[in-house]
């Protein structure tokens, strides 16, 4: 059995009005790469900060590596790394300045300090950058030298928090590269993300919503399981189409991609594509296709996701 | 050990980003140098050429003769002369003037009768503008200076039965008073506004959620954050004292090591108080509305420019409350009077007690938590 790095239970915070994160369950293993899916405003933050110990549960539990958290966050400090949303380096500070700062902070100094910021420079490319103040690098670079603050003192867990909101394709993918590498190493990393592609590069994801758990499990198998048939539409008037199929019960979601209309039927619905073609009229071409980890979130999301229980 | 190293990368990570701010730099040497000009040569406290009329009933010799020897006490300065006491007052609203001396068309018989003894009735009337009575009571002290002056002897005047020895200061020039004084302030200043600013800005800029997701703890962070400071306090100083001596001659204290710690000790309470804005106040807008809120008291309360012995009981008290007040005290005692600091034990003991306490409380209030 492998073992567990974070276990939670019951986990719930509330702000004076709204509960951010839920009653959420969580238990994730060494070294997966663990991913919150979710809309702004779903908790993923919060959810993030309070397996930090930064913000104290309203109820619930949680313990990582092992530390009962808040009350041995303290603790838990020098084997955690941390991604904050928002770039938390200082901008007037050039790169190993940066990372000289941060490795002090973790007690690494002299020829240790040396070997280390030399092997991050490296591994992240970002040797010729060494003397540039931060505020003066790409998106993409900054985004490196985040991370390669937040593994300075090779931490075994590494929370990310939306690491790529702000970095282009390229960047996004070179980025993932990097975590792989820290996967492969040994690392668990939760990362949250609010992009389809970077959800499903991770080991499990939870799908959050509101602060609840909408769904949970390695991507492939949430689309494997998804309780809906995905159907194509191409031809004319597809806006009507559209509109026409909303009214229908057993449709879960429709959205238009370019040429074509893709729908979400409930497998509840018997003969699904037979179904869907007696709806249409007019030359309408209908398809069935391979559901995408979009669809898993759209099915599992929003006023009319399909129930599970 | 590990916290001297986390408070030591707090401090150079702070020293370096102090350094790239050029402004910030500048403002460093540039607040004490301009505003040593600006207080050593403005704020007189002596007042001079005050702008006055005169009205003049008189016309004899007598009274052009006084009005001279007015002119040359150099107290007031005659810029108008008026045909009537309305003209004159009118002058006075409208602020052309701000005294007016009158000399009625029966002054001399006056002056006769006084001169021998006759008769107590005034020779003559000051009307001041005493809105501001500091001007208002530099006037009324030309009461007795002219008659004498004129060489013409008044009856009843008496030999002043004191006679007024003058320490520390016997030319009684006011920068000699300001400069040491000055360093109060302008530390006051940039003590608090650097620190103040310090935390909330981390916090503005995002860093501090990293920051505290790392080992560092509180009290590493405050004095990480401070020891910069310490500093540049003391860069401060030497700057004010030493131009304060070349321009205006003011002293050198002959104990360099009182100067010192007194200025160390005020240093950190002032540092210490902008730390605790800093735990208070959500944005840097905020920091520098409080700093400016201690500021004021601490220039106009702290002894600074108005003698504290002149001030109300009340008053005193919260005057107490500030660091600035005990340590204007202390460096006027140490600069102008070479005391040595274990003489002025109780404002060593309020300023570290004051640094220690908020110390504290900066800490306590710092919660390495976002709730």
């Amino acid at each position: 059995m492998a073992d567990v790095v974070i276990q939670a239970s019951g986990l719930t915070r509330k702000f004076t009005d709204v509960t951010a994160v839920n009653a959420l369950d969580l238990r994730v293993e060494r070294g997966q790469i663990y991913g919150f899916l979710g809309p702004n405003g779903c908790g993923k933050s919060t959810t993030i900060r309070l397996l930090t110990g930064l913000l104290t549960p309203t109820e619930g539990e949680v313990e990582v590596l092992g530390y009962v958290l808040p009350k041995q966050a303290e603790a838990l400090r020098q084997k955690v790394g941390y991604m904050t949303q928002q770039f938390s380096l200082y901008q007037d500070l050039s790169v190993v300045e940066n990372l000289r700062f941060v490795a002090r902070i973790y007690g690494i100094t002299g020829a240790e300090q040396q070997q280390r910021i030399e092997q991050l420079l490296q591994q992240y490319h970002l040797e010729n950058k060494a003397e540039r103040r931060a505020s003066a690098l790409s998106g993409g670079q900054r985004q490196r030298l985040a991370l390669a603050a937040a593994v300075v003192h090779n931490p075994q867990l590494l929370f990310l928090d939306e690491p790529t909101a702000a970095v282009d394709p390229e960047n996004r993918r070179d980025f993932w590269e990097r975590l792989f590498d820290l996967s492969d190493a040994g690392t668990t990393i939760l990362v949250s993300t609010h992009y389809m592609d970077e959800a499903e590069r991770c080991h499990r994801i939870d799908i959050l919503e509101q602060g609840h758990k909408r769904a949970e499990g390695a991507p492939e198998q949430l689309m494997q399981e998804l309780p809906c048939e995905v159907f194509e539409l191409r031809g004319d008037g597809l806006r009507n189409v559209r509109k026409q199929l909303m009214q229908e019960q057993a449709v879960l979601s429709t959205a238009q991609i370019g040429q074509s209309l893709r729908v979400l039927v409930n497998k509840q619905q018997q003969q699904p594509q037979q179904w869907l073609e007696q709806q249409l009229s007019g030359e309408i071409d209908v398809q069935a296709v391979r559901p995408s980890l979009e669809d898993v979130f759209v099915a599992n999301t929003g006023t009319r996701h399909v129930s599970r229980d | 050990m590990l916290a001297a190293i986390r408070t030591w990368a707090i401090a150079v990570k702070e020293f370096r980003q102090l350094s790239r701010d050029r402004i910030t730099f500048a403002m460093i040497v540039m607040i004490p140098l301009i505003q040593l000009m600006l207080f050593g040569y403005a704020i007189n406290t002596e007042v001079r050429h005050v702008p006055s009329g005169v009205v003049n009933l008189s016309h004899s010799a007598v009274a052009r003769h006084v009005i001279a020897d007015l002119q040359a006490s150099k107290t007031v300065n005659f810029i108008n002369s008026y045909d009537s006491v309305k003209q004159a007052e009118d002058a006075l609203r409208r602020g052309d003037v701000h005294a007016i001396l009158y000399l009625p068309s029966d002054f001399l018989r006056r002056f006769e009768e006084y001169r021998l003894g006759i008769s107590q009735r005034p020779v003559a009337q000051w009307i001041t503008d005493a809105s501001d009575p500091l001007l208002s009571s530099a006037i009324a002290s030309l009461r007795q200076v002219p008659l004498a002056k004129s060489g013409l002897q008044s009856s009843n005047g008496f030999a002043t039965p004191f006679r007024v020895v003058q320490f520390y200061n016997p030319e009684r020039r006011n920068p000699v008073n300001i400069v040491p004084g000055l360093v109060a302030v302008i530390l006051t200043m940039t003590m608090i506004l650097f620190t103040s600013a310090a935390i909330v800005r981390e916090r503005e800029q995002g860093n501090m959620e990293f920051l505290i997701n790392t080992p560092v703890q509180p009290i590493e962070l405050m004095l990480g954050k401070i020891t910069p400071y310490v500093v540049i306090g003391f860069i401060q100083t030497a700057i004010i004292l030493s131009l304060g001596a070349l321009l205006f001659a003011v002293p050198l204290p002959e104990n360099i090591g009182s100067l010192l710690l007194m200025t160390l000790l005020f240093i950190t309470a002032s540092l210490t108080l902008g730390l605790l804005i800093s735990t208070r106040a959500q944005t840097q807008l905020q920091a520098m509305q409080l700093t400016v809120f201690i500021l004021l008291p601490s220039i106009l309360l702290s002894g600074f420019m108005f003698p504290y012995d002149a001030m109300p009981v009340p008053a005193q008290w919260i005057a107490e409350a500030l660091p600035a007040t005990h340590f204007v005290r202390s460096i006027r005692a140490v600069v102008l009077r070479d005391a040595l600091w274990w003489e002025l034990w109780p404002d060593v003991v309020f300023l570290a007690g004051f640094t220690l306490l908020g110390m504290l409380v900066a800490t306590w209030r710092f919660q390495k938590r976002l709730d």
